[in-house]
């Protein structure tokens, strides 16, 4: 129930209008990706989804913000049930690989993730390179569908330091699944998964 | 609703939906080609708004004057923020609107709801003018200033400021007229009655553009036959005013020409930012402020001139 009302909550505030260019997902487990601008990204994403498909849908979000102070780790463990990762740290070959391995883990084979592969909240005006992270993962599921998603106009409601929204109207469009290719480079994967991002700028 | 006037006026509102209904329907039966049937079906989701819309005014109307400034907030709210939306509004900008949103629109609504007439008309033209700059500089960021300075303004006094003057009506002092209620709902009739009727005279006799760049869809021949027939069934409602009918007469032509230059402005305004409708709020007639771009207008010209006119 609050998981409803956080979500009719977040999509009063943001204004969001919602586009599906083929058609609202199923409940089939993906990987939804979209630019990163603002702290409201993933929960204006998570609520434009149909309940159903909310319910089985997790976010990758960072531990050190979301374990901070009661309320955020309430809502992190029983409203999103986020999937928490460090980030900073050393950058090592076998951190990352130790937390491909938990998202892998946390996914099973029914829950789908929210992920922000630019890594950090960039100014709204340009998609940043997407790190490499995204395609390590797709290399541990492959099969499962990635989703591409433009948020619109996020980072003007809740720009990065600001504590107050202000309540303009945004757009989120969901865009068509795309999956990883057999014999695909990691350079060429995330470049083609960065202008799917991109081109639904205008859709 | 003790007041008879209002009882008829509200009425008459619901009856003339009940016949644009029926006129919907049979129209809907009659459309044969695809582009008929879609043309029917536009049609058709804007009657059906407007009868959630007049069904909500009614009902914030009867709870008396709480009910309006409430629904008239709201109203601000959702103007502003498709207003705001399209500005070129920056980052920086982000403190100034956060004031914008949280204090001044409340605090002007809150200000006709304790009946401060004073500072409710000076509020938003001389403290949230100098706050905004103010807002602005402390922000630190030059480069286009003033355009994002005065941009904010404007969306204040257009959305927020010229729309509480139509619940502002209620606090109007006038000698031998009771329940202000009625001069709210003849506002608000004429000026939607106005756009409706230069729709509907411009889609049947439109011939000459009168502002092809601005707005391809307005015509001489619309805006004639809008204005003149709002302007006579305003005159017709002078029993629920505290006018005179030619008093009446003079009030409506003054509404619709506000609002008709309101509607025009608006419009510029999104053809300057590449848009057709300044949102998706309601069914058929885009957003909020695509609804009340007349109102916008029209409001304060008719609360001045009532002011000026008819309170000592």
């Amino acid at each position: 129930m609050i998981a409803g009302l956080l979500a009719s909550l977040a999509r009063l505030v943001s204004g969001a209008s919602v586009f599906f260019l083929s058609g609202p997902p199923d409940t089939r487990q993906r990987i939804y990706f979209a630019n990163h601008t603002s702290h409201l990204d993933f929960v204006v994403l998570w609520s434009a989804l149909p309940a159903p498909v909310r319910e089985g849908t997790r976010p990758v979000a960072a531990r050190d913000y979301w374990e901070r102070g009661a309320l955020r780790r309430y809502l992190s463990e029983k409203v999103f049930r986020a999937v928490l990762i460090g980030r900073g740290g050393t950058g090592s070959v076998a951190e990352a690989r130790t937390t491909i391995e938990r998202l892998v883990a946390e996914m099973g084979d029914r829950s789908s993730l929210i992920v922000f592969p630019e890594g950090t909240r960039g100014s709204g005006e340009e998609v940043a390179p997407f790190k490499s992270g995204l395609y390590h993962l797709c290399r541990q599921k492959p099969g499962v569908e990635l989703l591409p998603v433009y948020l619109d106009n996020l980072n003007r409601i809740l720009p990065k330091g600001e504590m107050l929204p202000v309540p303009m109207l945004s757009r989120v469009v969901f865009g068509r699944s795309m999956l990883l290719a057999p014999e695909e480079t990691k350079r060429r994967f995330l470049e083609r998964a960065r202008d799917a991002v991109c081109a639904l700028r205008d859709p | 609703m003790k007041d008879p006037a209002l009882v008829r006026l509200v009425g008459g509102i619901l009856a003339l939906l009940v016949v644009a209904s029926a006129v919907g329907a049979v129209l809907a039966r009659k459309a044969r080609s695809e582009a008929a049937r879609a043309k029917v079906a536009n049609l058709n989701a804007r009657i059906r708004a407007w009868w959630l819309m007049v069904g909500v005014f009614t009902i914030a109307v009867w709870t008396g004057g709480i009910g309006s400034i409430v629904l008239f907030a709201l109203m601000s709210v959702l103007a502003l923020r498709e207003f705001v939306t399209l500005a070129p509004t920056r980052r920086e900008d982000h403190r100034t609107l956060v004031w914008s949103f949280f204090v001044v629109t409340p605090l002007q609504y809150l200000l006709i709801a304790i009946r401060w007439y004073g500072l409710f008309a000076i509020m938003i033209p001389v403290y949230a003018f100098v706050l905004v700059a103010v807002s602005n500089v402390i922000a630190g960021r030059t480069d286009r200033f003033l355009e994002r300075t005065a941009t904010i303004h404007w969306g204040l006094m257009v959305c927020v400021y010229c729309v509480s003057h139509a619940p502002a009506l209620l606090i109007l002092q006038i000698p031998g007229y009771r329940s202000n209620a009625k001069l709210l709902v003849f506002l608000v009739l004429v000026v939607q009655l106005s756009d409706v009727l230069q729709y509907v005279f411009g889609k049947l006799f439109g011939r000459h553009r009168i502002a092809p760049v601005i707005s391809p869809n307005k015509t001489w021949e619309g805006f004639l036959g809008g204005v003149i027939a709002a302007s006579g069934i305003g005159t017709a409602l002078w029993w629920a005013t505290p006018f005179t009918p030619a008093e009446a007469l003079a009030m409506s032509i003054a509404i619709t020409l506000a609002g008709f230059a309101g509607g025009l402005v608006m419009s510029a305004i999104k053809r300057d930012r590449g848009v057709k409708d300044y949102g998706a709020l309601i069914a058929g007639h885009g957003g909020m402020l695509d609804r009340i771009d007349s109102l916008c207008f029209a409001a304060p010209v008719f609360f001045h001139l009532t002011r000026y006119f008819f309170t000592p």
